[in-house]
């Protein structure tokens, strides 16, 4: 009777006799508790509670995106770390201490993960603190779905951290192909743990493009045209349009591969009228769009940073906004060059091929653009300019080899070989992960108030650098020599010595993952004297950083009059940044929901229920997410209104602060005038 | 930093709000309707790919039943008319209306509903289910995803009709009821292209 | 900032005559398609598809202008754009789905 109610679940999904991962829970529950333990130390429930879990403020939401992002890239990394040394090891006789079905779930865990649950948390952290404020709006159009897309991501990355202690996760990779999805290779529930929190999150996703479309577009102050936004926020724009209609394919060929999995239906199979090719061709119309979701963001922190930190206006504004516009509408066309090899024939691979080298050219264009921006600037090397300018040569090394993948006749040599595997991974970290450190670090001083050790960052960049090309590079030739990706052992002894330097390139990375928790904690251990009194700590030239560090909920008492590019350094030109209005007027917000997290709840609730086949609480989940939203629906009163006179004292500290920098910018270095930094 | 005048960009924020509310909401809406004609998109072109893979099985020629779905296919439109009519009685207040014409939109989508139900009892009492081979999961997924949706209006359909029973007209009561004008016509559109490109082409 | 204007059920001009032309242009254009399907036998099978086809575009735009009102008029200047966007996307992804996987299928090695 258990069984029934229990559907697939028992006690064996604990893998007891496995010590690795064993160990591995207890660490994630040792954490879990010293974190609750430490909450419930200093008192600091319902500070949690009213201040985050319930808040619909999008500087909150976006913070808490970033620190699912941090967890989620310390997970990804062991991932990393584990399958660096089985293949440092395993070479000739020795079979490495990682079996084959234990190697084939850590690689699928590690690109899900660094995917979905790394890059896309990350990106979508940033977009939220950063681009209502760079456009001078109060919050986005949406607050409250805001919340619902960030707890449908927690719930699903809940459960892939779940996978690794009850049950298993896929061994299909992070795609997910058939045959290895479908039952008869996989009946067991990991690749179930692989969809459902694909579906949940997207569901998220989906939701966060529709709300920075909405937002974007009529959320703008006075005066801010669509050709006077910060790059950055024409990247999210761009980046919120591919999610809006890429996602979906995603939720298509995994709900698809899931009815053939659950209901014995034949999209995929092999027979019965199955057409597998066909997942290939759905889950890259995905892919391909998901991968500049992923780099635009990237680009867009990279203009904000590079310009401000040379002290110029971005070189190229009207061509840098065409660049991001014509890669994303390119996105959508190129998706065949992943599956070259699947025997479409010439004149499709060649169409596709030629597509994909003309993506390369706007990405071109937009590398130029900032070394032109650079060129005669008063270069500043904080660590986010340092992690800038090390991403414009390596990430160019991996456009190159790009280029040389679009290219059919040579791909078909490349393919699944290490050589792809060095080209992605050289378009993700120094690409679209350099460009996350830059923009976490950057604008770190808003969102919290105080900056971080820019020593420490600069120490991080170093380590993640060298790491990276230590652990990269060698794949190329790896992939020249003929490996294929996804080894747990191979024969060729002369591949070894590669793997090995490559295993000692993650160990800098470790030191890099290291630098970023010191400079965090070192930084946190220095608030004081690392205050963002003035709330623009660089001498930045967009409208965030008019605002407090950290800003007050409405972000602007009086929505700013935008008179072109880079508002905000016109305004400090004018000597119009900080005026005060004689009057405040009251402000209308939204109220906290308890809803967002709870919905997050039952979903998760729900993608464990539907993972093990326990139908009673897979039924009642969904209900309860129906009646969760038309309970929501029914209610009117979801605002309330900050009275003028707490608007006013508020806006009082916000201009004591502005009052005592001076004597402080000395210290700290930063500036109201148009001065350089004093070095810190 | 001096003290200044500033007038104010937006004076009138509070009273703006509920109609760029009402506009925020409707784009917002409409956007998500783009993503799903995306998912549509790829279902419809998924089953064109696989509409031939009968498998041994039975063919949609064998399957459909025309006059069976020009029932339905009449039984959407006038659901969709019905709504129409929602939206003159909200355009002129008339409450009473609305939630007439609501109940009717309801029941002629119900019937639309229960038609499809009964197609699909049908097909898989006779091995004809999405399990059988390639082209039926491809039908059956179509078809039922946009079953599915219909359902989902229909839902949605009752909360408003209890919605303008005990708020009345209000200005989110009618927010709501406008992207839900635009779900249902949006579904018949979807529907368009179901009955011509599965049925009409498959039984040719 | 615009205020957007939003009359009646929001933003476009609802009639009763957009409503009932609309509906007598969208069973035109649906018995049209089953007459054919159901009777056209001796009509050549290309005839019938375009036939098909065309009526199911007409009757799109029938709905979209006729019931969402989606004329390119001022209210809600995004949404001609969005959608033309999105279809330009749609066309390219199903019809690139179809190319490819017919070519796929021609170069399986028969069995």
């Amino acid at each position: 009777m258990f069984d029934h109610w229990l559907g697939q679940l028992t006690i064996n999904a604990i893998p007891y006799d496995n010590p690795i991962i064993m160990s591995a829970a207890a660490f994630m529950a040792l954490v879990t508790l010293l974190v609750v333990g430490a909450v419930t130390f200093y008192g600091k429930w319902t500070w949690l509670w009213r201040e985050w879990l319930t808040s619909l403020d999008h500087k909150r939401i976006g913070s808490m995106y970033v620190i699912l992002a941090m967890v989620m890239l310390l997970r990804g990394f062991v991932d990393a770390v584990m399958m660096r040394v089985q293949q440092a090891m395993a070479a000739g006789a020795d079979p490495g201490y990682l079996p084959p079905h234990h190697f084939d779930q850590i690689f699928s865990a590690h690109g899900t993960i660094m995917i979905v649950f790394m890059a896309m948390p990350f990106l979508t952290g940033l977009i939220n603190v950063v681009v209502p404020q760079q456009i001078g709006a109060r919050d986005v159009a949406f607050p409250f779905m805001n919340a619902v897309s960030l707890w449908l991501t927690v719930a699903s990355a809940m459960l892939i951290l779940l996978s690794l202690v009850v049950g298993t996760f896929s061994r299909a990779g992070w795609t997910g192909y058939p045959p290895y999805s479908e039952l008869q290779y996989d009946p067991g529930v990991g690749v179930d743990y692989w969809i459902l929190p694909l579906v949940i999150s997207g569901a998220g996703t989906t939701m966060t493009g529709i709300n920075f479309i909405v937002t974007i577009l009529r959320k703008r102050a006075p005066g801010m045209t669509l050709m006077r936004m910060p790059l950055f926020t024409w990247s999210a724009l761009c980046t919120s349009v591919l999610i809006v209609l890429a996602f979906p394919a995603l939720t298509v060929v995994t709900v698809l591969l899931g009815l053939d999995r659950y209901a014995g239906m034949h999209f995929f199979t092999n027979g019965q009228g199955g057409n597998m090719m066909n997942y290939a061709n759905l889950f890259w119309i995905w892919g391909h769009p998901e991968v500049y979701i992923v780099i635009l963001p990237a680009f867009g922190v990279f203009s904000e940073v590079i310009s401000t930190f040379s002290g110029k206006r971005l070189f190229g504004y009207r061509m840098m906004v065409y660049a991001l516009a014509v890669i994303a509408l390119l996105s959508f066309t190129v998706w065949l060059h992943h599956f070259f090899t699947m025997g479409a024939g010439a004149n499709v691979n060649a169409f596709f091929g030629i597509t994909t080298m003309l993506i390369a050219i706007p990405t071109g264009v937009k590398v130029f653009h900032w070394l032109f921006t650079m060129y005669r600037g008063r270069i500043r090397f904080t660590a986010p300019m340092l992690f800038s300018v090390g991403f414009i040569p390596v990430f160019a090394i991996g456009g190159m080899t790009g280029v040389v993948l679009a290219e059919p006749p040579a791909d078909f040599m490349m393919h699944n070989s290490e050589f792809l595997v060095a080209h992605f991974h050289n378009m993700l970290i120094p690409g679209a992960l350099f460009g996350y450190l830059a923009g976490y670090m950057y604008w770190f001083p808003k969102a919290f108030g105080f900056r971080l050790n820019d020593r420490w960052g600069c120490i991080a960049f170093w380590n993640w650098l060298i790491g990276f090309l230590l652990a990269f590079m060698p794949l190329y030739l790896l992939g020249f020599m003929g490996m294929p990706r996804r080894l747990e052992h191979y024969g060729n002894p002369a591949w070894q010595p590669y793997l090995v330097v490559a295993a000692v390139g993650v160990v800098f990375i470790a030191f890099g993952i290291l630098s970023l928790i010191v400079q965090l904690l070192v930084s946190i251990r220095h608030t004081r004297e690392n205050r963002d009194l003035s709330g623009d700590p660089w001498n930045g030239r967009t409208l965030e950083w008019a605002t407090a560090s950290p800003p007050a909920p409405y972000n602007f008492a009086v929505p700013p009059v935008v008179t072109g590019i880079d508002a905000f350094a016109l305004m400090k030109q004018a000597g119009t940044a900080y005026l005060r209005p004689a009057s405040y007027e009251a402000i209308v917000l939204p109220r906290n929901s308890a809803a967002g997290f709870v919905m997050g709840g039952i979903a998760f609730g729900f993608g464990f229920a539907v993972i093990w086949h326990i139908w009673w609480a897979a039924i009642a989940a969904a209900l309860g997410i129906l009646a969760a939203v038309i309970v929501r629906t029914w209610r009117d009163d979801q605002d309330y209104t900050l009275p003028a006179a707490e608007v006013e004292r508020l806006e009082d500290t916000r201009f004591a602060y502005l009052e005592s920098v001076p004597e402080a910018a000395l210290e700290n270095g930063d500036t109201l005038d148009n001065q350089p930094l004093l070095q810190v | 930093m001096s003290t200044m005048e500033l007038t104010s960009g937006t004076a009138d924020i509070a009273a703006a709000e509920p109609l760029e509310v009402d506009a925020d909401r409707a784009f917002g809406f409409w956007i998500y309707l783009m993503s799903d004609a995306v998912i549509f998109a790829l279902l419809f072109a998924t089953y064109a790919v696989m509409h031939r893979n009968y498998a041994g099985g039975p063919t949609g020629q064998e399957l459909f039943d025309l006059g069976h779905t020009f029932a339905e296919t009449l039984l959407l439109l006038c659901s969709s008319i019905a709504y129409g009519f929602v939206s003159l009685a909200v355009a002129r207040a008339r409450r009473v209306q609305a939630r007439l014409w609501l109940g009717v939109a309801f029941l002629l989508g119900l019937g639309f509903v229960l038609m499809e139900l009964a197609e699909f009892n049908a097909m898989i009492a006779h091995q004809a289910g999405p399990d059988r081979s390639g082209f039926l999961s491809a039908f059956f997924t179509l078809v039922g995803t946009h079953g599915t949706h219909v359902s989902l209006g229909l839902i949605w359909i009752l909360v408003m009709m209890a919605q303008v029973t005990v708020k009345g007209l209000t200005a989110p009561v009618r927010s709501r009821l406008l992207r839900l004008g635009m779900f249902w016509h949006f579904l018949d559109i979807m529907w368009i292209g179901i009955f011509s490109i599965v049925y009409l082409m498959g039984v040719l | 900032m615009e205020h957007t204007r939003v009359d009646d059920a929001g933003g476009r001009e609802a009639t009763l005559r957009s409503y009932l032309t609309g509906f007598a242009l969208a069973l035109v254009l649906t018995v049209i398609p089953y007459g054919l399907v159901v009777t056209g036998d001796a009509l050549p099978r290309s005839l019938i598809v375009s036939v098909i086809f065309l009526a199911a575009i007409a009757q799109v735009l029938v709905h979209l202008y006729y019931f969402l009102h989606l004329n390119g008029s001022a209210g809600d200047r995004w949404n001609l754009p969005v959608i033309l966007f999105t279809t330009l996307i749609l066309v390219i992804l199903a019809g690139g789905t179809v190319w490819i996987m017919v070519n796929l299928q021609r170069h399986m090695i028969p069995t």
